[in-house]
């Protein structure tokens, strides 16, 4: 096996870049495929409190880039998941620990031996940003339907491009579909329009996402939650299928429905 | 007939349209690296040096930024002055 590595990224912190990759991961895992995750915000980690794993935590990736461990004994395999792995970044050194090169050199190492590599990127554009998409073959770009996440998004999709790893592909997390038929939110369609890349997927707010993060266990494995579904659908984009999108801001609503009335294209 | 609905629903005041048009000027700006205020002396200048050529009307001259995909473009409409125009007023 030859893995690919997808860089998880956004600009700003807090729209679910971390939430995204271990659910991702998880999906992917979940139908069979070999997956290590790896915590690219050294001094913030947080991937693995988010996939239930920080109490198995040995070593971190500065120690496998500085030798004090092998690239294995910092593997940490899920619970749940016998085909997941998790490469914690490290908690109390500084981003500069780890350079670009160092981080290619560690996927090159992890490819032959598994499916898929996903890196999860700290928020911002600065050294940690770089590390994280130094060795993807794909970047992920998550955002919010808001003003501010949507800004910083536009601004991660062009560095991107600029490094020619682009063009990345879009997730659009967090959508209240209540608020978007009211038109206090940024419909699916505005975003793309503005942003001018290819949609990878869209989720729905989901308080059940808080849920399985309190408990540490990914909401994919949730077969309820609308948002573990839009998670499932992403990992099956990723490898190749064609999946249509959840229908979440489409003509819903009375008022909506009544103007779908005089517009035949619809909203 | 959709737009005179748009204007009863009043679809121009919702907050998701005004964060969509901010945005778009927004992001010209930031992929350019040109702030608005930049674009006023790039026009004024466009406007001095045309005018050493040809007759143009400076009021009527628009210079605006447009997006195609994750391109930009800069669009400018220069109307020139009528050379007929011209006699009568002179």
């Amino acid at each position: 096996m030859v893995a690919k590595v997808v860089t998880v990224s956004s600009g700003k912190g807090g729209v679910g870049k971390t939430t995204a990759t271990a659910n991702m991961a998880a999906a992917l895992a979940a139908g069979g495929q070999k997956v290590v995750c790896i915590d690219g915000d050294i001094g913030l980690r947080n991937l693995d409190v988010v996939m239930g794993l920080e109490n198995r935590i040995v070593y971190d990736i500065v120690d496998v880039v500085e030798g004090r461990c092998r690239l294995r004994q910092a593997m940490i395999r899920d619970k749940r998941l016998p085909e997941l792995y998790l490469i914690p970044a490290a908690q109390t050194r500084d981003k500069n620990a780890v350079s670009p090169s160092d981080m290619v050199r560690l996927c090159d190492d992890l490819r032959t031996d598994s499916d898929w590599i996903l890196i999860d990127s700290p928020a911002g554009i600065e050294r940690g940003f770089r590390n994280a998409i130094a060795p993807a073959d794909i970047v992920v770009v998550i955002t919010n339907p808001e003003v501010s996440a949507v800004r910083d998004a536009d601004r991660v999709i062009g560095l991107v491009e600029a490094e020619e790893k682009g063009p990345a592909r879009l997730i659009i997390n967090r959508i209240k579909p209540e608020m978007v038929r009211r038109g206090e939110m940024l419909t699916t369609e505005d975003v793309l329009e503005l942003l001018a890349i290819d949609l990878l997927g869209i989720v729905p707010e989901d308080e059940r996402v808080v849920v399985s993060t309190n408990r540490g266990t990914p909401i994919v494995l949730d077969g309820k939650s609308l948002a573990g579904q839009a998670f499932r659908n992403i990992a099956r984009r990723l490898q190749g299928d064609s999946v249509p999108f959840l229908e979440l801001d489409n003509q819903g609503g009375l008022l909506g429905r009544i103007k779908g009335l005089f517009r035949p294209g619809g909203d | 007939m959709s737009g005179f609905l748009d204007r009863l629903m009043g679809k121009d005041h919702r907050s998701a349209n005004q964060a969509k048009e901010r945005l778009k000027l927004v992001l010209v700006h930031d992929r350019t690296d040109l702030a608005p205020g930049k674009l006023e002396a790039l026009k004024d200048e466009l406007i001095a040096v045309i005018s050493r050529y040809v007759e143009i009307e400076p009021d009527a001259v628009r210079v605006e930024m447009e997006q195609e995909g994750r391109q930009q473009r800069l669009i400018a409409d220069i109307p020139l002055r009528a050379a007929a125009q011209r006699r009568r007023r002179g």
